[in-house]
């Protein structure tokens, strides 16, 4: 679905600028790989089951072999479907939080460039407020809230990610609102909402989905941050965060299989999704300088 | 150098000053907005492991003993009151005033987060001029390969990693703590104390170095384009020599701009770095008070944060003055 949706933003945007052709072939076969290995790890946590995440007390502690390649922990879990299911809880949670996140920060941006000098006032202290504490702080003020949980990861994430997209939003949108095929549109008495929906929207969408693409990776990172803190799920929900803060008891009895493959498996992950928001962002915004 | 005259100081001053105040108000009022609906009780929270041994009755006095049988808004007045005073309350966990625990911890956390705000300062602006000079070759890419992995990197995984390989295999470095377990205050020397600061320490500055490495590149390739360097290299300028004298001044205001902006993310860091290493710092207690339910003490730490941050943004601000002409000229006019 990913891939598929990233392509057809190429092509739309990509009429105009040939020379990025490389980048945006970069772009689509990064997207593909990583649809296909997000699909897999979706089959494959559905297919693990319960099965290999059943207690086996004989089988505790194993390092890394062929049976467990990433060893098991001290009930005697399988560590690579332990690992594959936070993962995929994690991107679920990711998606969920950086979709929200994408949305305060258009309907933010859009209402500060286009309701007038308060709405603007307003919208820019809100996000001052928001720049005003340090993100964890933020999250651990909101997941406290919220009581722990899913929904208390979700709003504190999506709530401290949005300010920065918003004021891009809005500088996009304050650019367009004065060009002239919407001063046109305006003259010709379309409403507020045509205008929006049929010149602003379109216009941003490049701008809004290289900034859910590069919201996403922080996303998760964050996620997995407060759930290692202690704040986020019960430990039946074994987010990547949550696997990780279980196995710091043991690293000093040197089980190092518990830390590293985790750790290493969501590293991948960021870094794939980063790197395809860079790409999609140096394919859709040539104004950026150096590569 | 143009002397700032004194009225204008004045007026930058008393600027920062309100618009500090404006925003711990804010940060404050909606902090407790959002504590009290809180499904948390914070009586179960002071209460804790004693829960069979508390009846009703004595819960009811505890709520009447800190003032929870109010309603919200007549608690924050009380609270907000008792802030301007300077009483920001006592913490339910460690069971003193907020403001001494805050006020001790801290320098455990200062401690750390100057060392790895200096480390990765130093690393970091060094890396970015490094590759910046050798554009596009070997060097070049390692260190912005270096610099994207590290910023998808958990900061708490690669604090676990250290942990391991410096901690656990190696036997460097103590595992965690700020000082030897069971010694006394006195007994501790300066050696100990940088032990136990030198895993936690590398691990927040090996976070920070990616932002300012990227960043001062991009701005040194900017300059490294301008036309004053053409001339310069049409000179016979070349190499360090050049970098030197047009570039490293360019390329030293937005590095530091940066990193006096990037007191929220050291903070961030510090959190987690404090957690996996068990350091004693305002991070740890920002997380035990979140986990615990401890109101008074987390509503101190999102206050103080908050004026950490504004601190690190003040001296980004008051920096960029002092060094670049052209914000001094247009921001303090005589």
């Amino acid at each position: 679905m990913k891939a598929e949706t990233v392509a057809v933003g190429g092509l739309g945007i990509g009429m105009a600028a040939g020379r990025y052709s490389q980048g945006r072939r970069r772009m689509v076969v990064g997207a593909i790989m990583l649809a296909a290995a997000l699909g897999a790890l979706g089959l494959a946590s559905l297919a693990i089951g319960d099965e290999a995440l059943r207690t086996n007390l004989p089988a505790r502690h194993l390092p890394p072999s062929w049976q467990h390649p990433f060893g098991t922990d001290w009930l005697g879990r399988d560590m690579l479907a332990r690992t594959l299911e936070g993962l995929w809880l994690s991107l679920r949670i990711g998606l969920a939080a950086s979709l929200a996140g994408t949305a305060i920060a258009a309907a933010a941006g859009l209402s500060a460039a286009l309701y007038g000098r308060t709405a603007d006032r307003i919208i820019g202290w809100l996000a001052d407020l928001f720049l005003s504490l340090p993100h964890l702080v933020t999250l651990i003020l909101i997941a406290f809230v919220c009581g722990g949980g899913l929904q208390g990861i979700m709003i504190g994430v999506a709530l401290t990610h949005w300010p920065s997209l918003a004021r891009l939003i809005r500088a996009e949108a304050l650019q367009l609102r004065s060009a002239d095929f919407v001063h046109a549109s305006r003259r010709l008495g379309r409403s507020r909402w045509w205008i929006l929906s049929r010149h602003l929207l379109p216009h941003l969408l490049p701008q809004l989905m290289t900034g859910f693409l590069l919201m996403f990776p922080h996303a998760i990172l964050h996620e997995a941050a407060i759930t290692f803190i202690g704040l986020g799920l019960p430990p039946d929900q074994p987010a990547i965060g949550i696997i990780l803060s279980e196995s710091m008891r043991y690293l000093n009895a040197g089980m190092w299989w518990l830390a590293l493959f985790p750790g290493l498996a969501l590293l991948l992950l960021v870094r794939s999704f980063d790197r395809l928001g860079e790409a999609a962002r140096a394919v859709w915004s040539p104004r950026r300088s150096h590569h | 150098m143009e002397k700032l005259s004194f009225s204008a100081l004045l007026r930058f001053v008393l600027l920062k000053l309100a618009r500090l105040g404006l925003l711990l108000a804010a940060v404050s009022a909606a902090a407790f907005a959002l504590v009290s609906y809180s499904p948390i009780d914070p009586v179960q929270a002071y209460i804790g492991a004693d829960v069979m041994r508390v009846g009703a009755e004595q819960r009811a006095a505890i709520a009447a003993y800190w003032g929870l049988d109010e309603p919200p808004l007549a608690r924050f007045f009380r609270w907000a009151s008792a802030l301007a005073g300077g009483d920001m309350g006592t913490s339910l966990i460690y069971r003193q005033p907020v403001a001494d625990v805050i006020g001790e911890r801290f320098w455990g956390s200062l401690l750390l987060m100057a060392a790895a705000w200096l480390l990765s300062g130093v690393i970091g602006f060094t890396a970015g001029i490094v590759a910046a000079m050798n554009r596009g070759r070997l060097v070049d890419r390692i260190v912005r390969w270096y610099c994207c992995t590290l910023a998808s990197t958990p900061s708490f995984w690669l604090a676990m990693l250290f942990l391991m390989v410096f901690g656990v295999w190696l036997g460097w470095f103590p595992v965690g703590l700020a000082v030897p377990a069971g010694a006394l205050a006195a007994e501790v020397d300066w050696l100990d104390r940088l032990r136990h600061l030198a895993l936690p320490a590398l691990t927040l500055s090996a976070v920070g170095i990616a932002p300012v490495a990227l960043h001062t590149r991009e701005k040194l390739l900017d300059v490294l384009d301008s036309d004053y360097i053409l001339f310069a290299r049409s000179r016979g300028e070349s190499g360090i020599r050049l970098v030197r004298r047009h570039g490293l001044k360019a390329a030293l205001l937005p590095a530091l701009t940066l990193q006096f902006a990037g007191f929220s993310e050291l903070f961030g860091g510090a959190v987690l770095a404090e957690q996996v290493f068990s350091y004693p710092g305002l991070g740890r207690a920002a997380v035990e008070a979140g986990v615990r339910g401890d109101v008074p003490l987390l509503m101190g730490i999102v206050l103080f944060s908050a004026l950490f941050v504004f601190t690190g943004n003040l001296l980004a601000d008051i920096m960029t003055r002092l060094i670049d002409p052209r914000v001094r000229e247009r921001g303090m006019p005589k």
